[in-house]
């Protein structure tokens, strides 16, 4: 259906142009010779010009995408003072990832969210950035927006008559942020992983806007990231440093869930009750709790078909 | 046989106790082998999952047939020695006895109900005689927490890793700071 994949506003391009929009090209190319103009006289930014006239992620070649990565390895690596990687993993063959949430465990302690922030290189402070954020519910109200908060800070958790419930990128199957992304800056891989490309997005913050969960944050200052504190095993899409300007969220850990490996939140989390696994393996943890458990996914009504699953184990 | 030290170790070692060594000879339980993923092509074949460290022990405490040698009076009482563990003892109905689940005669052991021993490395199938619905659901990851590989090694807890068997209510914790407010940020 291709109402699904275009919105009106992007349709309006010149025909052939492809999913990106020509404006940008057009600016990128104006931008450019400006930037040669610069190297005559005098300034030095090849650099620049190198990434102002490089293309989308999808049409570089190996070895463009290789000298590309290399190079982000020897900035990072200088700026943070240690060995940085920046890898460009693929979706494994076969695997489509499933996450499930437990809300009759989770407990609120919200060691899920420092977790993620340590493993993916959020910003600390000014502007601080989470991927996940825990929503503090009444058991009476049941799953409902209107009573929530995030900012509960209670000496200990869980509090009586409440229960928690974390929300971070649901990996949507229609995800409302990549259609409306006007420069294709992001969008839905084989595995199931919604990504970003922090050097392609323009900051517009339309999918922030799009996305129903709130899962997207904006960069709206320079990321404040300690270098004591940098995970230098980082991925061009998933947990590497990120510019001022440019929208991030939580990306299943691809750095590590494409490699074998369970993603941070489930792996600290206190009580279990977060599992991760590949939906095409009926054998997986996630096969097993929808088998068996009652499931639901946040805001279904919008159809946005998450690969995110709240389940009741008990 | 030293008395003091046991005393202090008490809480601690009921829960340590069922951890001892690693990967227990006679095979972790068949379930969570099977949950390793059978993912199509490249992933990983049925690796041999592995128990994770229990709760240390504190020293000198272990093994209990250092002092229980030989099987005890069964009768449930009020104890003099043990009666800081008896005192924490919340789990099931009050007439709940320490001989329930330790072996009178090999202390070192557990025992099923129909008098099977079991070491501690495989108290969950103590705990999955009365807590079936978990042990099933724990048995393929649904309950419970496993870490390392989605798709293939991947270390998994027992019961006792996340529930003091004496006590076994998940404790409340201390939550970590809330996020900062957007008007607190000053952009």
């Amino acid at each position: 259906m291709s109402d699904r994949n275009r919105l009106p506003v992007i349709q309006e391009g010149p025909a052939g142009c492809g999913a990106e929009s020509p404006s940008r090209r057009d600016f990128l190319r104006t931008a450019a010779a400006g930037a040669v103009i610069a190297a005559v006289s005098g300034c030095k930014p090849d650099a620049v010009v190198e990434e102002l006239q490089r293309r989308h992620l999808s049409e570089l070649s190996k070895d463009q995408l290789q000298a590309m990565l290399g190079k982000l390895e020897k900035k990072w690596s200088a700026q943070f003072g240690k060995p940085v990687t920046v890898g460009a993993r693929q979706p494994i063959p076969g695997v489509n990832f499933g996450y499930g949430l437990d809300l009759s465990r989770c407990i609120g302690c919200r060691r899920c969210v420092y977790a993620c922030v340590k493993e993916n290189n959020q910003s600390r402070k000014n502007p601080q950035i989470q991927w996940i954020r825990v929503l503090q519910m009444e058991k009476d109200h049941g799953v409902s927006l209107e009573h929530a908060t995030p900012y509960y800070n209670p000496e200990k958790v869980p509090e009586p008559g409440h229960f928690y419930m974390p929300v971070q990128c649901q990996q949507c199957r229609h995800p409302p942020c990549t259609k409306v992304c006007p420069v294709k800056a992001t969008w839905k891989t084989e595995d199931g992983i919604v990504v970003i490309d922090y050097d392609w997005c323009i900051g517009c913050r339309c999918c922030t806007a799009a996305c129903p969960y709130g899962a997207r944050k904006f960069n709206w200052a320079e990321p404040n990231l300690p270098a004591a504190e940098m995970n230098p095993v980082t991925d061009y899409l998933g947990n590497r440093p990120r510019p001022m300007g440019v929208v991030e969220k939580c990306t299943f850990c691809l750095q590590r869930s494409r490699e074998g490996r369970y993603p941070a939140c489930v792996e600290i989390c206190p009580v279990g009750a977060r599992k991760f696994g590949n939906l095409l393996d009926p054998e997986s943890e996630i096969r097993q709790v929808m088998d068996r458990k009652r499931v639901f996914v946040f805001k279904e009504e919008l159809a946005t078909e998450p690969q995110f699953y709240y389940f009741y184990a008990t | 046989m030293n008395i003091p030290s046991w005393r202090a170790v008490l809480p601690l070692a009921a829960a340590a106790i069922l951890a001892a060594p690693l990967a227990a000879p006679g095979g972790p339980p068949a379930a969570p082998a099977k949950a390793t993923a059978k993912a199509p092509a490249a992933t990983a074949p049925a690796a041999q999952d592995i128990q994770a460290e229990p709760p240390p022990f504190t020293e000198g405490i272990f093994p209990c047939s250092q002092c229980h040698d030989k099987a005890g009076d069964p009768t449930p009482r009020q104890l003099a020695f043990h009666d800081d563990l008896q005192a924490e003892l919340h789990h099931g109905p009050p007439t709940r006895w320490c001989l329930d689940c330790h072996d009178n005669a090999k202390r070192d052991f557990l025992h099923l109900i129909n008098g099977k021993q079991i070491p501690f490395t495989e108290s969950y199938e103590l705990c999955g005689q009365c807590h079936g619905d978990k042990f099933r659901d724990w048995k393929v990851g649904v309950h419970g927490k496993r870490v390392g590989m989605w798709n293939g090694k991947k270390t998994y807890f027992l019961c006792v890793n996340c529930h003091n068997p004496h006590n076994p209510r998940f404790k409340a914790l201390k939550p970590e700071p809330p996020p900062i407010p957007p008007q607190e940020q000053g952009r």
